[in-house]
């Protein structure tokens, strides 16, 4: 099945996709929480007829638009390079991650297109509570179709609810509840849509923060900074909380990628949590060598982190590669035996059944299913290959935790002082607000990092590697295609900027 | 309800589902046959602006229809999709490509500090609507003509041109079925103006619009009648029901046709609520005739993917090896995930309500000039 797989091309199919998905990332994040703190400025100027409320919600609304249409563009690449260039994987998976991308552009992505038009257009075309209701069905729309997206990507990191068919070689929905409301895909959804309301809240404050310094539109600019800053200061409580929960569950479901983000190779009982820490670039998994040339940990943490208990085992890269009989982990080692031994017997099956030997292929199958949850590992060609990226998640991890921790200190000073009156006396912290953009926008970006780089090599957990996910393509197709959509990508990031600052520029006057 | 139905009914319930959303957007590509008339129409920056915010109002609508129908072929017809997209790799991009500089270039166009500038926005919209529907028309095509891959005993796709599904807009009839649907997203553009704006004051663009309907109905029909022509005629991919085996059949579109009366009926009364949109706007200086139009395109494009689909057909078959063609039983989802999907699919109904709710309540006003002049001038596009 694999003997013709091109390495280098999947790396390319994989950096395309990645380079999509972090373009996608800058723009939709706004899109989710700008949708809702809109909504907040029309509801309020609903209720209190105050035309200043309006103007609020019209500036505000003008940025919405130049970002959500270059979110729209960059979302149509993702879903279709699941065809393109991960069509083994589409086919493999179909069954089970197609549904959630229908009912996303059922559910949510038609809320999002007719309501918008009422959104930007109705002012004068439909009744003042009728606008105000289409503006929140354009925030629900867009974070219901987060929702489906990300129930599709949890399940990508926690198959289940599905059972694998040997007869057409894929797997096939058995319980779409289940994979609705996997644990992980609502620690998904929850973390990552919150993630989108602290970044457009941040987004709020630097621009309003911005005027501030110039002494422009200072009203607005206090307004639309009192409500982003509750909004921005609830969400990072949230983000906190859903952060915590999503390491709980990949301590259960991928405790490799915990073992990669905190760089633990040898397991531990009452694990330390690297507060901070600089990589040892040499690092092998069995090498001996110290996996940090300089660290910070704070004792029993990761421990705590990962299984709410301080005193307790978290197993390192190494337990997860090696086996650890003694803690009773089983390692990739073990599994790629049982891996091959699937892959074998699924062959043999499949031999049987074409030769009408029904005998030999119930033996096959029977010795498929006794080791058909290892599938994914007998495509690997050593037990090392399950190991992510360990550098890349390890920073990606703690940049988003130190920003994720900086963050609520902003909300809340920002709110303090704008509940004194005093903000515009604060430079250093308008300056702060100013940057905090870029930080949410890094954030979120290295959030995204933990959590694909972190699971690598599998496109689905343990299931299938993305050597045998990708499309049968040259190398060459996937680099003519990657370099035309970082091209286009590129190009259309500048001229959004542009308008974006020339907007800002002009601010809200004479809207 | 949908789980005690047997496999291959909620397999004919989908593909019915999924033609009725391809149609649809058959119909919905009129945003795209006004933006290859922008230039044609729109001589003076305020004509072209009255024609921009006339589509941009709908544009969304065609993308998340385009999207939608990925979704549902993904879900409902897996086998299709990784084929397809994975095979047919370029046509696939290139139709993708000119669908990401449309999107921005409504909102991009006539914003301060573009980059681009107005006209390349204008040209992006222009590729869009003709590059872009042609090559679905050519992709659309390949149902009937066949395309070059095969598929091994694990379903992994191998293309055998490396064209890689460009190949397909060499054929005859791939290619004027795309132009077909290039000159048809045209009429139905130019009537949807007609519906639209409020032409005080236009009287001279209002005329070069209704006479755009007429003139790509004259285009439109060569094209038309060698594509229908060429349907009637030509051999078909006939699967046979007991066995799977699939093999060329003689007259088997024709055969389908006289096979499934409605559908039939469906052609006839599609091609004529066509023609009467266009005599009604032309001719008779009516402003309903998209409405006609419409419902014809509907009509036309839910008989293209019935007569590919139904009547033991393989609706994405392969030149390259026969047995390798896809039908809508061998590469739909299980029974499990089509169950799922139907019962998701009964929100539909209330989907296309809204929409319908809120397309007339939007244009029950007409845009006009004075609108794009006004108070909220700048937050247009």
């Amino acid at each position: 099945m694999v003997e013709q797989m091109d390495l280098s091309m999947v790396n390319w199919a994989r950096a395309q996709f990645a380079m999509t998905a972090m373009y996608h990332w800058i723009f939709v994040p706004l899109t989710l929480g700008l949708s809702f703190l809109i909504a907040f400025f029309e509801s309020i100027y609903v209720k209190t007829g105050n035309e200043e409320w309006k103007k609020v919600a019209k500036f505000w609304m003008i940025l919405f638009g130049i970002n959500f249409a270059i979110g729209v563009a960059t979302g149509i690449i993702l879903e279709f390079e699941f065809g393109t260039n991960w069509s083994n994987y589409s086919w493999m998976v179909g069954d089970i991650f197609g549904a959630p991308l229908a009912v996303e552009g059922i559910v949510a992505f038609f809320l999002e297109a007719t309501f918008f038009a009422v959104m930007f257009f109705g002012w004068d075309r439909v009744s003042k509570k009728f606008h105000l209701f289409s503006t929140w069905m354009v925030a629900i729309g867009s974070n219901l179709s987060a929702l489906w997206i990300l129930v599709a990507n949890g399940w990508m990191q926690f198959p289940t609810g599905m059972a694998f068919n040997p007869d057409t070689a894929r797997f096939e929905m058995q319980d779409f509840w289940a994979v609705l409301f996997s644990p992980v895909a609502i620690g998904k959804f929850t973390h990552t849509t919150s993630s989108g309301f602290l970044y457009a809240s941040l987004f709020v404050i630097s621009i309003s923060s911005w005027y501030l310094l110039k002494k422009r539109h200072v009203q607005m600019a206090r307004k639309s900074i009192l409500v982003a800053s509750v909004f921005g200061l609830l969400s990072s409580g949230y983000v906190a909380f859903t952060g915590d929960e999503a390491a709980y569950n990949n301590a259960r479901k991928q405790p490799m990628k915990l073992a990669a983000f905190e760089g633990l190779y040898e397991g531990q009982r009452s694990a330390g949590l690297v507060a901070a820490g600089i990589m040892n670039p040499n690092k092998k998994v069995n090498d001996g060598q110290s996996p940090f040339l300089f660290e910070v940990r704070i004792p029993g943490l990761l421990s705590l982190l990962a299984n709410r208990s301080p005193g307790t085992f978290v197993p390192g890269i190494k337990d997860l590669v090696y086996g650890n009989e003694k803690e009773g982990v089983m390692g990739a080692e073990e599994k790629i035996v049982k891996g091959r031994e699937a892959v074998k017997q699924l062959a043999l099956y499949k031999q049987a059944k074409k030769a009408g030997d029904s005998v030999a292929a119930q033996t096959a199958l029977d010795r498929f299913n006794q080791n058909q949850d290892y599938l994914g590992f007998g495509y690997l060609k050593s037990p090392e290959e399950a190991v992510p990226p360990v550098s890349t998640t390890f920073y990606a991890f703690h940049i988003m935790v130190i920003l994720g921790g900086l963050f609520p200190v902003i909300f809340l000073l920002y709110l303090a002082f704008a509940l004194k009156d005093t903000l515009v006396h604060q430079k250093w912290l308008l300056f702060l607000g100013l940057i905090s953009v870029f930080l949410g926008f890094v954030a979120g970006q290295c959030g995204w990092v933990v959590a694909e780089v972190g699971r690598q090599p599998w496109a689905i957990q343990d299931l299938l590697p993305v050597s045998v996910a990708r499309s049968n393509l040259t190398v060459g197709a996937v680099q003519t295609t990657f370099f035309m959509f970082l091209a286009i990508f590129t190009i259309l990031l500048i001229a959004e900027i542009k308008i974006m600052l020339k907007q800002i520029q002009i601010g809200p006057e004479g809207r | 309800m949908f789980g005690n139905l047997d496999t291959t009914v909620l397999q004919q319930i989908w593909w019915i589902i999924d033609s009725l959303v391809g149609s649809l957007f058959l119909f919905l590509i009129f945003v795209q046959g006004g933006q290859t008339l922008l230039g044609q129409l729109g001589k003076t920056s305020m004509e072209k602006s009255l024609i921009i915010n006339s589509l941009g109002r709908k544009w969304e609508l065609t993308f998340t229809t385009l999207v939608l129908f990925g979704g549902a072929l993904f879900a409902a017809f897996p086998k299709f999709y990784a084929t397809s997209f994975g095979g047919a790799y370029w046509v696939w991009i290139l139709i993708l490509f000119t669908f990401v500089i449309q999107a921005v270039s409504y909102e991009f166009r006539k914003k301060p500090g573009n980059f681009l500038g107005e006209k390349v926005y204008e040209i992006f919209l222009f590729i869009n609507g003709s590059v872009g529907i042609l090559l679905i028309g050519a992709a659309v095509g390949t149902f009937f003509t066949g395309s070059n891959f095969t598929l091994n005993e694990y379903n992994l796709v191998f293309w055998t041109n490396p064209l890689r599904g460009l190949e397909a807009a060499f054929s005859l009839f791939n290619l004027s079925l795309g132009l077909f649907l290039v000159f048809n997203a045209r009429i139905l553009g130019a009537m949807y103006l007609i519906n639209n704006i409020d032409f005080s004051g236009y009287e001279a663009m209002e005329k070069r619009t209704r006479r755009a309907v007429l003139v790509n109905l004259l285009c439109a029909l060569p094209f038309l009648l060698y594509v229908l022509g060429s349907l009637l005629f030509m051999d078909g991919f006939g699967v046979d029901p007991k066995t799977g085996v699939v093999s060329m059949v003689s007259g088997k579109y024709l055969s389908n046709l006289l096979a499934m009366p409605l559908v039939l009926i469906f052609l006839l009364l599609g091609i004529v609520l066509v023609l009467w949109g266009v005599v009604t706007t032309a001719l008779r200086g009516k402003n309903s005739g998209i409405w006609f139009g419409g419902l014809g395109t509907v009509l036309v494009g839910l008989t293209v993917f019935f007569i590919a689909g139904f009547n033991n057909t393989a609706f994405y078959p392969s030149k390259a090896d026969l047995q390798s063609s896809l039908t809508i039983y061998n590469a739909s989802s299980s029974h499990y995930t089509l169950t799922a999907m139907s019962y998701v699919a009964l929100i539909i109904p209330l989907v296309l309500a809204y929409i319908v709710y809120v397309w007339r309540l939007m244009d029950s006003k007409k845009i006009t000039e004075s609108e794009l002049m006004g108070t909220q001038a700048d937050e247009m596009y």
